[in-house]
């Protein structure tokens, strides 16, 4: 079988896997878990990095433990747990899919919230002081004040968890969830003589995946910096003279 | 008006404020003085409780603000405070940073929000850069909009915690010069400075702090001219003459 012959066969197969005759697969099922994950972790690490800042330790020290195992813990690890311990105490067996979500979202929200939390706390503490002095609640603070600015000085670590969110939906492989790289190995299994040339295509695919995103998110950025520092025209400055009625 | 009783404060063993008693009238005009270190910030910024006392009390308006159950951000909505570091929300224009605080805690609507911020902005001059963020602007800018922000909550008091010191020195008039505007609102005034000039001008009393201690209680022409305190006599020929060792 040549090259061409093979993408001819299988493209179908890598792009959405069995479906429309069986469960959805391939590229498709890739892409919809990763952005389920991210949508659902992003809020989750959001409120989690809130409360990892909490001046209530009875917020703070549970979410701090959380996010200290799960960092220590490798993903595959999450994965496992998910996938054979979760069942064993709820009784209920979740689909692959769902348990692969659920370890997605549980192990970046925390990263996310580690994130959010060196956002805040690498604020000025005048900022807050700032929006306190106001009288502006706490809670108002960290809404209106510091999560829009530290959203936006996050940006960049945000989009590397997300890259790094499209590369570990490939875990799923392990628990025979039919995402991309597992298809790509049925694909080889049975082409059997061109693993360099399917493996390359898989690679390829990450990478096209990862690279628009981060694109994507240095355009964004580039508009938001453009907003807020961009410079007065002509922009040396003019003297100064008060302009207080005498 | 004001009234500080027997306040102490401690950093770890560092005794910030020793015994600080005093009594400050409606509409007066208070600059205070002193060396750094003195606690000179940190007696005003204990008056909106940004910083904690260890003992001592201190009454506002006939209510003790470390009084149980008293709402703090209702506190400090009443207490306008002006920083040395300006600190705009860089994330905002000029108006919007005037309005934040009486769009959530006045429950104004957009538009008289923005009528009466504009108003304020009009008073500092800056009317014309209502839509500026703070990196649109220059410090001396910037600062009048701080105090136009300030101001947009109605506040009966206002504390300025070394207003120029962050300024170069050709912008310290235009912020000075909106001071000396306000001194003639009848609002009451706690004004740390080292603007010796604008002391003597506006000042209604000059306190002068070290190591804590209030160690002398004047008006300007006395506290200038016939300074009683040892260490207040050393401290202006320090600032009239700094060249010339003692």
């Amino acid at each position: 079988m040549t090259f061409l012959e093979m993408v001819d066969t299988y493209w179908v197969f890598f792009l959405i896997g069995r479906y429309p005759h069986g469960p959805l697969g391939g590229l498709a099922l890739t892409l919809l878990l990763a952005s389920a994950a991210l949508v659902l972790a992003l809020p989750l690490g959001l409120l989690l990095g809130m409360c990892r800042v909490s001046p209530w330790r009875l917020v703070r020290w549970p979410v701090t433990a959380l996010v200290f195992v799960v960092r220590g813990t490798p993903l595959l690890m999450v994965v496992f747990w998910a996938y054979f311990f979760l069942p064993s105490i709820t009784g209920v067996k979740t689909g692959q899919f769902t348990t692969m979500l659920l370890a997605l979202v549980v192990f970046d929200a925390a990263y996310l919230a580690e994130i959010v939390r060196a956002g805040i706390q690498s604020l000025p503490k005048g900022q807050s002081e700032a929006a306190r002095s106001l009288g502006l609640s706490y809670l108002g603070t960290l809404r209106l004040v510091l999560l829009p600015q530290a959203l936006r000085h996050m940006l960049p670590s945000l989009v590397n968890q997300f890259v790094s969110t499209i590369k570990e939906t490939s875990l799923g492989y392990i628990i025979g969830l039919t995402e991309v790289s597992f298809i790509a190995t049925q694909i080889n299994t049975q082409v059997f003589t061109l693993p360099t040339q399917i493996y390359l295509i898989l690679a390829l695919t990450y990478f096209v995946l990862c690279f628009g995103l981060s694109r994507l998110a240095f355009r964004l950025e580039r508009r938001l910096s453009e907003r807020t520092r961009r410079r007065p025209a002509g922009s040396e400055p003019q003297p100064m003279t008060p302009r207080v009625p005498a | 008006m004001i009234e500080f009783h027997q306040v102490n404060k401690w950093y770890g063993t560092y005794q910030s404020l020793v015994d600080v008693s005093e009594r400050i009238e409606k509409g007066e005009i208070v600059v205070i003085c002193g060396p750094s270190g003195s606690g000179k910030s940190t007696l005003i910024r204990t008056l909106n409780r940004l910083e904690p006392i260890q003992s001592g009390r201190i009454v506002l308006d006939g209510q003790d603000i470390h009084a149980r159950g008293l709402d703090v951000n209702a506190l400090r909505s009443c207490i306008g405070f002006v920083f040395q570091q300006f600190n705009l929300f860089p994330h905002l224009t000029a108006l919007q940073n005037c309005t934040l605080a009486p769009l959530r805690l006045r429950g104004l609507s957009r538009e008289q929000a923005e009528t009466e911020s504009l108003a304020l902005l009009k008073r500092v001059g800056l009317a014309h850069k209502a839509h500026a963020y703070a990196s649109e602007l220059s410090g001396g800018q910037q600062q009048r909009v701080a105090i136009a922000r300030a101001l947009a909550m109605k506040p009966p008091v206002l504390l300025f915690d070394e207003p120029t010191s962050a300024l170069d020195p050709e912008m310290v008039g235009e912020v000075l010069a909106v001071i000396k505007d306000l001194a003639r609102d009848g609002l009451t005034m706690l004004v740390v400075t080292h603007e010796m000039g604008f002391a003597r001008e506006v000042a209604d009393r000059v306190l002068f702090m070290d190591q804590g201690r209030i160690l002398e209680r004047a008006t300007p022409d006395e506290f200038f001219n016939r300074p009683r305190h040892p260490r207040a006599q050393q401290f202006l020929s320090d600032i009239r003459s700094p060249f010339v060792s003692a």
